[in-house]
């Protein structure tokens, strides 16, 4: 399965698309594509943005659920399960994006070693490949590094390590070198280029954005909206089109109404003014994070109205350099000016004048399109009138006007890069600050906005500061400067620099300088042997792989030990959360205030006054002086009783006629004051007696004694009740709020297309993830049981095995309930709240915390029937006072057992294998 | 600061939870059905209490003592004999056990004072003191009525009349309505403006903001006004949709006056929620922190069990939370009908527990942006 043999006579093909539809809501995505895919062939799909170039990959590899037509991938249809699962092994899949199906907080090798597990490969097999892949594309010095710490390309390198850690027959790329500087990039294509010398059988399915990138593949097939334009070899579609360069045929093969606005950029010569004002001026900027030196002693001055391009390897300081300028971050050294006043985070004034866009997309994507312009006019201090107008303007000259109502999540990169430069632009600023703007944009749409540009330079005088990766962007600058390693090689305009180099191309002595200043760390490392690599045995097609499982253990693992912060958190906090708990609830009710409204004032009230007053439950107030007063304090919470004595309370009773104590309690706290009264009433039948006794001279004991045996907790001490109820509350909210995020998180971040495109099940994907979150929900289980011996003493008197085996049943239903929400949930916060919000209530009121189960009633019963927290009280309740074993406990076992299979079948019912 | 800037702000962050339409749904289900279950489901103080007898005496007295302890109070008693008892209590089936001993209605007549063994299970702290002062009545009275006719009626004639203000029946869904209501005011707002902050981290989009003429302090009370806004609108229907009108429970006191007081809280609340988020480095972090503050808060404000019965030192530590003096107020104004008089202390208190975590969090919110 090693890919085809060549020499047959016709190969069956690799992908074969016929009328492929998608519509996202409204938007048609994709209308009748057709596609073919050899084995062996590498093809390129091009086209500008939101065209369905996305779309159409996703839905090949299988991330993305088919609505129309029909997709055959290695010999099967894609939109069956069964066979995806069986193909997933061979298809590799490299979402759009830098990094967004890698894990940053796990490193280099780690991240690689994670995808290798994730295919079943052994430990002599993973390493000898991991090795390999690492050499081959120069990561190996980097394999302990944090992946969220590599430059942009350097991700990509990793991203494709991890795709093609698994020998793919199929290699399928979203836009690989977007965002990648000239070396990366051209880095990345030999090694492309080795691979597929080595394995010549390897299918290859490409999006680029590059037109200059498209010239190396086999076929093209050019798309515009959701629709293919044309099919062929690069030369066969410059044979058609009648041009010289693909930038131009692509441009060519667009329909009328589009290519008619399109025009050949010129850029009209900067009005030199010798004492030309100075916009940016840096001096000695530098900046440090930590030993780190990301941006060393750069200077530099640009003048009004200036183009001035920025150009270097990824990761080399130039997002830092242009943080300084717009006083993102303060720099460690040297000063930054704009305008001659030297930048200050804090003068707003200056903030009017600039339009910053960041590399990384950073709009709202809760909001509209049009939303997020308004929002930024406003803030911007524009009139209403005037940002309708602005706002119609600039969705006209970025083609935003079909999506002002979409959400930016919805649309493809270079579409969010139009609006993110929108929003820079919105306030008609002076000084724009532009970090990889056209980054994803299709040609036209780069030429559009660098007419835009060279506008607003030479119209407006707008000075512009951009960096960029396309060198025939860098050529339309006035003047560009090289950066590398936090240092700025060069400045000069393109013309100069091409001169002083001697090279042909701006590209070539871009080149040149880097890998000049990189010294000899770019020279490509020996061919791996692509011998060995055959020797794969057919996996994937067991339901139920426990080493893909682990996998996601170990990532999940690695993520936790990563985050230390978070496990001492979740222990730590549990310890001390036991400490307040234990000793902060209290069912005792005692030091209850109460008055007395004493009309009578005689020996008589007084002795009865003194039995309340001399009790340990209350404690008296200063008497009430009237029905207001009583009222007035009563309201005002300061008794819980108040006790009104009639007047000649004494004389009646002396005289034997029927005397009336009035007593009001305090009902606001309906527990206090149930037990506020059973105290009074104990207290009044108690004086009652003595007085009886008093006056008849009878027996002192009364008729029969009541023998109260407070059991399993002699001393009635509150600790040992509730000591054995927090551990459980405790091994609930925390290990379910440890794993709520954990699902979530990767549909945030974008890497559960992990999910979607590797072998791993959704059984395996969730039960991988469980299990670290189970293991530290012991380790807390363990630390409770400690500190309740140890520091509160309470007494265990039952099976210790039982409890523990208990709590592992426990802890995994727990766990299970947080996977579970995140399962279901879309964002972080969703998660938070529902974990917050679904387990709290039923552990703290509906699981015998305070009142027992038995006593509840409504849905609170039933719930509390369910919930696992209530057995496990039972259970540890059981085994630390009332010396229970197993036996005694066992009927509380089976719905702890139940919960956790319930648990996983709901969550694997919930988790989706594919995108819709 | 601008006014407009937080107010656009403010509706920038409403919008973004509209687009939740899970969120939405929880925050419906906090205020509504949670409240409505948490209130119907716990009960009275002693209420269905799980009592078993062995009665080995058989005698009309004893049957009329079992026949004494009835529902709402007890579920209907169990007979049982003398081996069952411990097996069931150990089980957790009974938290009472009345054992009569055999002879029991002649020894009292006979005035040889025969002794009653009650077995409680005091686990169940909540149920065992109320209860067992519960039996100790019911079974006073009944074999004091008993005995009348064998015994001279000495004692004087003094009745008690006992009763309950402000909720008469002691009906605890009374309480526990107001109560989770103010749980779950407390902890909408800390994870309503924390976690907007964090996620605003995350996706890079609080840089954006910086660039624009907008400072922290606008920022901040964007959130906090929008978040309390939603948190106290949710409250305020819900007081009066499901506490009043579903539940029926009556508000003696001003429902405007608590609402003052809630959006006081909510100013520390909120504040609490932004300081939470600038210690976490990430969403999951903040999960962790939002528990151990949450916890606390919620069961140590007074709402869960009785302030007057904690240790000393945590009622003195409890006084710096805001939920304490917000479950004060509460109890004050929607049950005892207090008025602004009564309450203004808690007014002052959380106005400055508020102001003290406002600055404190916008101090730490400018740092962490550096």
């Amino acid at each position: 399965m090693n890919g085809v043999p060549s020499d047959r006579a016709t190969p069956p093909l690799i992908v074969c698309a016929r009328g492929v539809g998608l519509s996202h809501g409204r938007i048609r995505a994709l209308d009748s594509v057709d596609l073919d895919l050899a084995p062996g062939e590498m093809v390129g799909v091009i086209g500008p943005d939101a065209v369905g170039k996305s779309s159409l990959l996703s839905l090949i590899a299988g991330a993305r659920a088919m609505q129309e037509g029909r997709i055959t991938v290695l010999g099967g249809d894609i939109a069956d399960a069964r066979h995806r699962r069986a193909t997933s092994p061979r298809i590799a899949y490299m979402p759009q994006g830098l990094g967004r199906n890698l894990y940053f907080a796990l490193s280099v090798f780690e991240n690689v070693d994670f995808f290798a597990r994730l295919f079943g490969q052994g430990r002599v097999e993973r390493d000898r490949r991991i090795g390999e892949l690492l050499r081959a594309t120069g990561l190996a010095p980097f394999a302990d590094r944090p992946a969220g710490r590599l430059s942009g390309g350097m991700k990509q390198k990793l991203g494709l390590c991890c795709a093609l850690i698994h020998d793919p027959d199929l290699l399928i790329l979203d836009e690989p070198t977007t965002g990648v500087d000239p070396l990366s990039r051209r880095q990345f294509w030999e090694l492309i280029d080795r691979i597929r010398r080595n394995r010549p059988g390897m299918s290859v399915l490409i999006a680029t954005a590059y037109m200059d990138e498209a010239a190396r593949f086999d076929r093209l097939v050019a798309m515009d909206a959701g629709r293919v334009l044309a099919t062929g070899s690069p030369a066969d579609l410059l044979r058609r089109t009648g041009t010289d360069n693909l930038d131009a045929a692509f441009i060519a093969l667009l329909p009328e109404e589009k290519r008619r606005d399109h025009a050949e950029l010129v850029i009209p010569p900067r009005p030199e003014g010798p004492d030309g004002e100075i916009a940016i001026e840096a001096d000695g900027l530098t900046k440090r994070f930590g030993d780190f030196t990301a941006v060393d002693d750069v200077s530099f001055r640009i003048g009004r109205g200036e183009i001035f391009g920025f150009l270097g390897s990824n990761g080399c300081g130039k997002t830092t350099t242009m943080k300084m300028l717009t006083g993102l971050l303060p720099p460690s050294a040297g000063t930054a000016r704009l305008f001659g006043a030297t930048v200050d985070p804090h003068d707003l004034e200056t903030r009017r004048h600039v339009g910053y866009m960041s590399q990384i997309f950073s709009l709202y994507t809760e909001l509209t399109v049009r939303q997020n312009l308004e929002l930024h006019g406003r803030l911007f201090g524009m009139a209403e009138t005037e940002i309708a107008t602005r706002i119609r303007t600039l969705a006209q000259r970025f083609g935003l006007e079909d999506v002002i109502d979409a959400r930016p999540d919805a649309l493809p990169l270079g579409q969010r890069q139009r609006l993110s430069l929108a929003a820079a632009l919105i306030h008609s600023p002076e000084l724009l600050i532009l970090d990889e703007p056209t980054s994803g944009m299709d040609p036209v749409a780069r030429d559009e906005l660098w007419n835009t540009l060279v506008t607003l330079s030479r119209r407006d005088g707008v000075t512009i500061f951009i960096s960029t990766h396309f060198m025939n962007e860098a050529e339309r600058c006035d003047r560009i400067s090289l950066m590398h390693a936090g240092k700025v090689l060069v400045s000069d305009t393109p013309a100069n620099l091409v001169a002083r180099r001697g090279s042909a191309t701006l590209e070539d002595a871009f080149i040149g300088y880097l890998e000049e200043a990189a010294g000899e760390e770019a020279a490509p490392a020996p061919e791996p042997s692509p011998g060995g690599t055959a020797a794969q045995e057919t996996r994937g097609e067991r339901r139920f792989d426990p080493r893909r499982m682990l996998s996601y253990t170990r990532r999940e693992m690695l993520e936790l030990l990563r985050d230390p912060i978070r496990g001492a958190l979740a222990s730590i906090g549990s310890a001390i959360l036991l400490l307040v708990l234990g000793y902060g609830i209290s069912m005792d009710v005692e030091e209850l205030t109460f008055a007395v409204l004493d009309h009578d004032r005689t020996t008589t009230s007084r002795d009865y006054i003194l039995d309340i007053a001399g009790s340990d439950y209350f404690v008296e107030r200063p008497p009430l002086r009237d029905h207001d007063d009583l009222d007035a304090r009563m309201r005002a919470g300061d008794l819980a009783l108040a006790l009104e004595i009639p007047p000649g309370f004494a004389r009646d009773i002396a005289r034997g006629r029927p005397v009336e104590i009035g007593a009001w309690i305090d009902g606001a706290m309906p527990q206090r004051a149930e037990t506020a009264r059973g105290y009074v009433q104990g207290m009044h039948a108690h004086w009652l007696e003595r007085k009886m006794r008093e006056r008849t001279g009878a027996p002192v004991e009364g008729t029969f004694n009541l023998e109260i045996r407070y059991r399993y907790n002699p001393d009635i001490a509150s600790l040992v009740a509730i000591v054995p109820a927090v551990i459980p509350m405790l091994l609930m909210l925390i290990p379910a709020m440890l794993a709520a995020l954990s699902v979530v998180r990767e549909k945030e971040l974008g890497s559960i297309i992990n999910l979607y495109v590797t072998p791993v099940t959704r059984t395996e994907f969730l039960l991988g993830k469980q299990v670290p979150y189970v293991l530290l929900g012991m380790l807390n289980f363990v630390l409770l049981m400690a500190l309740s011996s140890f520091l509160f003493a309470v007494p265990f008197t039952g099976s210790l095995f039982t409890l523990t085996l208990a709590a592992l049943l426990y802890v995994i239903a727990s766990t299970g309930i947080g996977l579970l929400v995140s399962t279901f949930t879309s964002s972080q916060i969703a998660a938070i709240f529902g974990t917050a919000i679904l387990t709290m209530l039923p552990t703290m009121q509906f699981s015998g915390l305070l009142d027992p189960v038995s006593s509840l009633q409504g849905p609170g019963a039933v719930i509390g029937q369910l919930w696992p927290a209530s057995h496990f009280i039972t259970i540890s309740r059981g085994t630390f006072s009332k010396g229970l074993d197993f036996t005694d406990v066992a009927s509380s076992f089976l719905p702890l057992l139940l919960a956790a299979p319930v648990l996983l079948a709901a969550g694997v019912l919930a988790l989706r294998k594919q995108a819709r | 600061m601008r006014l407009a800037n937080v107010l656009n702000l403010g509706v920038k962050e409403l919008r973004s939870l509209l687009r939740d339409p899970l969120l939405m749904v929880l925050i419906v289900y906090a205020f509504t059905l949670a409240v409505h279950a948490s209130a119907t489901a716990t009960p009275e103080t002693l209420n269905r209490a799980a009592i078993a007898v062995v009665d080995e005496d058989r005698s009309q007295l004893s049957r009329r003592i079992v026949d004494a302890l009835y529902p709402p109070y007890f579920l209907p008693p169990v007979l049982i004999d003398q081996t069952e008892m411990d097996m069931r209590m150990d089980a957790g089936i009974d938290t009472f056990a009345l054992d009569i001993p055999p002879g029991f209605q002649r020894d009292v007549l006979a005035g040889r004072v025969p002794t009653i063994q009650l077995n409680v299970d005091a686990t169940r702290t909540s149920q065992a003191f109320t209860g067992a002062g519960y039996i100790q009545a019911i079974v006073t009275s009944e074999i004091g009525e008993f005995t009348a006719r064998h015994l001279i009626d000495a004692a004087p004639r003094v009745d008690l009349a006992l009763r309950a203000r402000f909720n008469p029946e002691l009906d605890r869904g009374w309480f526990t309505a107001v109560m989770s209501i103010i749980d779950n005011v407390t902890m909408l707002s800390i994870i309503l403006t924390g976690t907007a902050l964090i996620r605003e981290r995350e996706h890079g989009t609080i840089e954006h903001l910086l660039v624009m003429p907008v400072t922290a302090l606008e920022i901040m009370l964007g959130k906090v006004l929008s978040m309390g806004t939603v948190v106290l609108l949710a409250s305020g229907l819900s007081l009066v949709f499901v506490v009043r009108g579903w539940l029926s429970v009556p508000i003696e006191g001003s429902v405007a006056l608590f609402l003052a007081g809630a959006a006081l809280h909510l100013f520390a609340a909120t504040s609490l929620g932004i300081t939470l988020a600038t210690i976490a480095g990430s969403m999951p972090q903040f999960g962790m922190l939002l528990m151990l503050i949450i916890v606390p808060l919620q069961l140590l404000s007074g709402g869960a069990t009785p302030r007057e019965s904690m240790p000393d030192f945590v009622q003195t530590f409890m006084l710096a939370a805001p939920n304490t003096h917000f479950v004060m107020l509460a109890q004050a104004i929607l049950y005892r009908g207090a008025g602004f008089g009564v309450v203004w202390p808690q007014f002052l208190a959380l106005a400055a527990i508020g102001t003290v975590l406002f600055l404190f969090s916008l101090n730490r919110f400018r740092r962490s942006l550096q």
